[in-house]
C-alpha cells in the first residue's frame, strides 16, 4: 500500500457520507475495496462510561454520542465524549454507525442523542434536498426551520470540511493568492483539477465563473480530493484543484485552500446535531464551548495526527481539549 | 434494451460528434492507447515467447509468471504509477502493456513449443541454422497461435484502455467516468457501446490479419483443428 491509499478511502468515504449520490458504480465499488483492504479506520468504537441500561442515570443526564463512519467524525465524537465525561455526564459512545442515511434516523428517534454533523451536508442530504442555502447563516436558518421537532442543531463551529480551490504554497506566493477571487488575473493560464462532476456542477466550475468571474485554461477530471488530485497538484499537471479543506495532505504537501468568501461551496461547519429530550444545560454548554473553539486549522491538524500519523483518537482529542482550555 | 435507448438518446445529439471531447476524437484516443500499448507488449512478448519456445529453457517459470502476472489489478497499478511517477505517458502505458503481455507471450510460447518435432528434424536435416529454423519453420507454423495471442491481448487492451480516463486522460472511458459522476446514464451507455463496438472491430481486424499472416499451407489445417 502506498501511503496515500489510506487517504483515498478516507476522502471518498467522507464525501459519500456528506454528499448525496456522488459515489456511484465503479467508484463506490473501488472505494469499498480500498476500505476493505485498509481495514477499519482505527477509531475507538468501544463504549465509554456506563452502558448498563439499569444503572440509575445521573441527574445531569445520560447521552449516547454517535459518529459517522469516517475518521474525522469519529475524532469529533471522541472530543464530545471526553468533554462531556469531564463535566460528569454519563456517556455511551456509539461510533462508526454508518453514513448519514443510517445514523440520521437514529438521532431523530433518540437512539443517538448527539452526533457531530456538517450543517450543509445535513441540510441537503437529509432535511431539504432542494435547498440552495450557501452561507453558514443561511444553512443554519434553513436547518432550524426544517429539522424535525425532536432534534435541533447547537452552535456551529468555524471549522469546515468542504470543497475548496486549493493551490500549492509556491503558487499562492507567486500570485499572492489568499482568496479564490485573487485568481482572476491568472486563472486563464491555469489548469484546474477535480472530480469529473466538478466541471458541470454549480458548486464547481459553473459557480466559480458566476461568483468569481473565473475561467480556467482547462479542466482535468481527477478524483474526489484523493491521491490523483494531490499527485496532479504536486506534479504541476494542474495548478489548482478541488481539495477538501481538512485533507491532511494540505499540511504535508504544503498546500493552501483559498478562502471562499462568496460561498461558492456551501457551508459545511462542524455542528452538533442533538436529540432535544436528551439535552441538559450542562451538555448544551459543553458542546457549544467546543464549537466556539474548533477551527478548520485545528481540525486539520487533528485529522493529520489520526489519519497520517496513526495517533490514538483519544490522545489527540484529549490533547486538543487541553490546548483550548476545556480540560485540565 | 433500455441500455440501447439510453445510448441512442445520447448519441443522436450532434454536439457529441464534434470537438475535442467528441466521439471521433475519443475513439482515436482509445485506438492510440491501445495501439501503442499492444505494439510494446508484442515487441516484448513475441521475441520472449519465441526464445523460450525454441530453447525450452525457463518455460515453466515464464509461463507461470505470465499467468500470475494477469492477476495484477490494472486500475490499482495505474493509480499507483500516476501517484508515484506523475502524470507521464508511462502511467497509462505500463499497466496496459502489462495487461497485453501474458496472452501474447503464452500463446507464442505454446505455438513455438508445439511445432512437431518431425518438422524441426526435417529443417535441421536440410541444413538450416537455428535462426533459419525459427524464421522459416517455427514462426510460420506457430503463426495461428501468435495471432490468436495478439487478438486476445488486443481485446483486453482496447476494452481496458478506458481506464486512462481515470487519471484525467481521454479515450472512451471519459464518457463512462464522467457519465457516472454526473448521473448521465446515456453518456455511460454510449461510451460502453463504443467500447463494445471497438472490441468487435478489433476481433474482425485480427480475423483478417490471420488470413494474411498464416501461410497458405497451414490454413486448411488450422480450419480443421
Amino acid at each position: 500500500m502506498f501511503p496515500t491509499s489510506r487517504f483515498a478511502a478516507v476522502a471518498a468515504t467522507r464525501r459519500s457520507t456528506r454528499l448525496r449520490g456522488t459515489m456511484v458504480g465503479g467508484a463506490a465499488v473501488l472505494t469499498s475495496l480500498i476500505l476493505a483492504a485498509c481495514g477499519s479506520s482505527g477509531g475507538s468504537s468501544s463504549s465509554s462510561g456506563s452502558s448498563n441500561p439499569l444503572a440509575p442515570s445521573a441527574a445531569k443526564g445520560t447521552v449516547v454520542v454517535g459518529s459517522a463512519n469516517f475518521p474525522e467524525d469519529e475524532l469529533l465524537a471522541e472530543i464530545y465524549v471526553l468533554a462531556l465525561q469531564a463535566k460528569g455526564v454519563k456517556v455511551t459512545s456509539k461510533f462508526n454507525i454508518g453514513a448519514r442515511e443510517v445514523y440520521y434516523p437514529e438521532v431523530v428517534k433518540g437512539a443517538v442523542s448527539v452526533i457531530p454533523e456538517y450543517n450543509g451536508a445535513l441540510l441537503t442530504t437529509s432535511v431539504d434536498t432542494n435547498s440552495t442555502a450557501a452561507t453558514t447563516t443561511e444553512v443554519n436558518a434553513a436547518l432550524k426551520a426544517k429539522l424535525p421537532s425532536s432534534v435541533e442543531i447547537l452552535n456551529s463551529s468555524s471549522a469546515q470540511d468542504k470543497d475548496s480551490v486549493t493551490v500549492t504554497q509556491a503558487t499562492a506566493k507567486k500570485y499572492h493568492l489568499v482568496s479564490i477571487g485573487d485568481l482572476k488575473p491568472v486563472a486563464k493560464n491555469m489548469a484546474i483539477g477535480g472530480p469529473p462532476e466538478f466541471k458541470t456542477r454549480h458548486d464547481g466550475l459553473v459557480g466559480l465563473k458566476k461568483n468569481y468571474g473565473l475561467t480556467f485554461k482547462s479542466f482535468v477530471p481527477l478524483d474526489e480530493s484523493g491521491p490523483l488530485t494531490l499527485a496532479a497538484l504536486k506534479d504541476g499537471k494542474v495548478q489548482a484543484a478541488d481539495v477538501f479543506t481538512t485533507t491532511p495532505q494540505i499540511i504535508t504537501e504544503h498546500l493552501v485552500a483559498l478562502a471562499d468568501p462568496k460561498f461558492n461551496f456551501a457551508a459545511q461547519n462542524v455542528t452538533p446535531l442533538v436529540y432535544k429530550k436528551a439535552m441538559t444545560p450542562t451538555i448544551v454548554s459543553t458542546l457549544n464551548a467546543i464549537s466556539a473553539r474548533l477551527t478548520t486549522a485545528g481540525l486539520l491538524a487533528m485529522d493529520k495526527a489520526v489519519i497520517l500519523d496513526h495517533a490514538n483518537y483519544s490522545t489527540v482529542a484529549q490533547g486538543w481539549l487541553k490546548a483550548v482550555g476545556l480540560s485540565s | 434494451m433500455r441500455f440501447l435507448s439510453y445510448a441512442w438518446d445520447w448519441l443522436k445529439v450532434p454536439a457529441q460528434w464534434h470537438g475535442s471531447g467528441g466521439i471521433p476524437v475519443r475513439i482515436l484516443e482509445q485506438l492510440y492507447y491501445t495501439g501503442l500499448s499492444l505494439l510494446i507488449a508484442a515487441l516484448i512478448a513475441i521475441p520472449l515467447g519465441i526464445l523460450i519456445g525454441h530453447t525450452g529453457r525457463g518455460a515453466v517459470l515464464v509461463v507461470n509468471l505470465a499467468n500470475a502476472w494477469r492477476a495484477i489489478p490494472t486500475l490499482g497499478l495505474l493509480t499507483l504509477l500516476a501517484v508515484t511517477l506523475g502524470f507521464s505517458a508511462l502511467a497509462w502505458l505500463i499497466p496496459l502493456v502489462v495487461l497485453g503481455i501474458p496472452p501474447i507471450l503464452v500463446n507464442t510460447y505454446e505455438g513455438i513449443a508445439g511445432v512437431e518435432p518431425e518438422l524441426k528434424d526435417a529443417a535441421r536435416g536440410m541444413g538450416m541454422t537455428s535462426w533459419q529454423q525459427v524464421r522459416k519453420v517455427e514462426v510460420p507454423v506457430a503463426m495461428p497461435l501468435i495471432v490468436l495471442g495478439l487478438r486476445t491481448g488486443a481485446i483486453f487492451v482496447v476494452a481496458t484502455a478506458t481506464i486512462a480516463a481515470y487519471i484525467g486522460l481521454g479515450g472512451l472511458g471519459r464518457y463512462i467516468i464522467d457519465g457516472l459522476a454526473t448521473d448521465n446514464y446515456g453518456e455511460v451507455a454510449g461510451g460502453a457501446l463504443f467500447v463494445v463496438l471497438l472490441a468487435l472491430a478489433v476481433q474482425a481486424i485480427f480475423v483478417g490479419v490471420r488470413r494474411l499472416a498464416v501461410p497458405a499451407g497451414l490454413r486448411q489445417q488450422a480450419r480443421q483443428t
